[in-house]
C-alpha cells in the first residue's frame, strides 16, 4: 500500500536526533508491547508480515504521531481482535469476557523464551528457477498493490542491475494477507543515485533494495 | 522522536497507553496466551544477550583473522555461526565492507528491520522518519547530522533492507592498530560504524 510508512525520499522531518546513550526502552511498557509482540507472534497469532501491514494501515496522522511502540501497540491490539483473539469489549473492560481462540503453537510459557530469542528462517525450496541472474539489468515494476508490498514508492519504474541472489523466500505480499508464503526468488538490486533522484542527486551514491521477483521485468 | 516532546506536553496520552498496555496483557494472561513472568524473561534475554558487543567482536575478528574475514563476506550467517560464542544469529546476515573507495550505510526506509543479534534493538532514530526518509536520498547529509564527512569521490552505498536479509557494515580497521588484540580492537567498534553512521574509535582518542 502507498502509505505513509513508505518513506524513503520524502522531505520535511527534520535532522537525525541520535540521543547520547539511548535506554534500551524509554519506559517500562514499551518492553511489555515488544515482549507480547514476539510472543503472541511466536505463538501463532500471526506472521511477521501481518504485523507489519496491521502498523502501516494505522490511519496516517496516527502512524506520523506515535512513538515507536506506541505503533507496535496499536498494530498488536487491532491485528488480535480482527484474528479474533479477543474483543473490543474485552479491550474495553480490560478483562478477558470470551474463551480463548486456541493458538497455533500454543500458550507462549517461560519455555518457549529461547525460541524467540534467534530470527526465524525465512528461504525455502524453489518451487521454479531463477528468472534472472547476476549482472542482469530489471526494471522495478509500476505496481501499486493496496495491500502490503515490500516495493518501496522511490524505485518503482526505476532500471537496477541485479546484485546478489539471496534464494528463495516467503512472499511478504501473500503472507501478510494469510494467503500462503508463496516462495519467490529474492535478489539485491542496486539502482544509481541519479536515476532515482534525478541530475541534482548524489553521483556517488548507489541504493539497493532486496526485490522479490515479482517486483522485477527485464530491461 | 519527541519522548521528551511527550512528557512535557502530553504526559496524560502517555499514561493512557501505559494502562492500555497493562489491560491487554490482562486480557493475554487471563485467556492464557501469554504467562507475564515468559514476558519478563523475553525482555531479560533482549536486555543482556543482545547487543553492539556482539557485532564488535565480529567486525574485531574479521580485521586480525583474513580467512574469517573472507567467509564472513561469503556467508554472514555461517560465517559468525562458527564463532560458537556469540549470540546465535539467524539467517541471511550480509555483511558488507567499507573500502577507501566505498563506504556502506544500512536502512530500513519501510519499517525497522536491523541485525538484532548483531547490535541489539535498533535506537530511535534509526526507526524514526528524519533517517528512513533521507538516508536513500541524501546520506551525505545525514552523516553530517552524525558529525561526519566522507571524501567527495568515495562512493555511499545505501542498503535498504526490504526483506528479511540483514545487513552489518564491516568499517575499516583504524590505522595505528598494528599487532593490538581482538579483545583491544573491538572496544574501537561502536554500534553505528557497523550501521555505516559512524567510524570506529581512534587508538587513544575519548570513548
Amino acid at each position: 500500500m502507498n502509505g505513509v510508512h513508505d518513506m524513503g525520499g520524502m522531505d520535511g522531518f527534520g535532522k537525525v536526533e541520535p540521543e547520547p546513550n539511548e535506554p534500551m526502552f524509554h519506559a517500562e511498557w514499551e518492553s511489555r508491547v515488544l515482549a507480547m509482540v514476539r510472543a503472541m507472534g511466536a505463538a501463532g497469532a500471526f506472521n511477521i508480515d501481518t504485523s507489519r501491514f496491521y502498523r502501516e494501515t494505522l490511519p496516517p496522522h496516527v502512524y506520523l504521531s506515535s512513538s515507536y511502540y506506541k505503533k507496535w501497540f496499536l498494530g498488536l491490539e487491532e491485528m488480535l481482535i480482527d484474528k479474533g483473539y479477543l474483543t473490543r469489549e474485552e479491550v474495553a473492560a480490560g478483562h478477558a469476557m470470551q474463551p480463548a481462540k486456541a493458538l497455533k503453537h500454543g500458550k507462549f510459557d517461560r519455555a518457549n523464551v529461547e525460541r524467540v530469542m534467534v530470527r526465524g528462517k525465512f528461504d525455502r525450496p524453489a518451487p521454479a528457477p531463477a528468472k534472472f541472474k547476476i549482472g542482469d539489468r530489471v526494471r522495478a515494476r509500476n505496481i501499486h498493490p493496496a495491500t502490503h508490498t515490500r516495493l518501496p514508492r522511490y524505485v518503482r519504474g526505476h532500471v537496477g542491475v541485479v546484485e546478489l541472489n539471496h534464494g528463495c523466500h516467503v512472499f511478504p505480499d501473500t503472507a501478510a494477507m494469510e494467503r500462503g508464503e508463496n516462495p519467490q526468488w529474492l535478489y539485491t538490486v542496486v539502482f544509481e543515485g541519479r536515476d532515482l533522484w534525478g541530475e541534482d542527486g548524489d553521483p556517488t551514491l548507489k541504493v539497493s533494495i532486496d526485490a522479490f521477483e515479482p517486483y522485477l521485468e527485464p530491461a | 522522536m519527541s519522548y521528551d516532546h511527550d512528557h512535557h506536553h502530553d504526559h496524560s496520552e502517555l499514561s493512557e497507553t501505559e494502562l492500555r498496555v497493562r489491560a491487554l496483557e490482562t486480557i493475554l494472561t487471563e485467556k492464557g496466551y501469554i504467562e507475564p513472568a515468559a514476558l519478563d524473561a523475553i525482555i531479560q534475554a533482549y536486555e543482556t544477550k543482545i547487543g553492539p558487543h556482539n557485532g564488535a567482536r565480529v567486525v574485531a575478528k574479521a580485521w586480525t583473522d583474513p580467512a574469517f574475514k573472507t567467509a564472513l563476506l561469503q556467508d554472514g550467517s555461517k560465517a559468525i555461526g562458527t564463532l560458537g560464542h556469540i549470540s546465535r544469529v539467524g539467517d541471511h546476515l550480509v555483511v558488507v565492507e567499507n573500502t577507501p573507495e566505498r563506504h556502506n550505510m544500512v536502512v530500513c526506509t519501510l519499517c525497522s528491520c536491523y541485525p538484532w543479534e548483531m547490535l541489539g534493538l535498533p535506537p530511535v532514530w534509526y526507526k524514526a522518519a528524519p533517517y528512513r526518509s533521507r538516508a536513500v536520498k541524501d546520506p551525505r547529509g545525514v552523516l553530517a547530522d552524525f558529525g561526519i564527512a566522507l571524501p567527495k569521490d568515495v562512493e555511499i552505498r545505501v542498503w535498504d533492507s526490504t526483506a528479511e536479509t540483514r545487513f552489518l557494515v564491516l568499517p575499516m580497521r583504524p590505522a595505528g592498530t598494528e599487532g593490538w588484540s581482538e579483545e583491544q580492537l573491538a572496544e574501537l567498534v561502536t554500534r553505528d560504524s557497523m550501521i555505516g553512521t559512524g567510524f570506529p574509535r581512534t587508538p587513544g582518542a575519548p570513548s
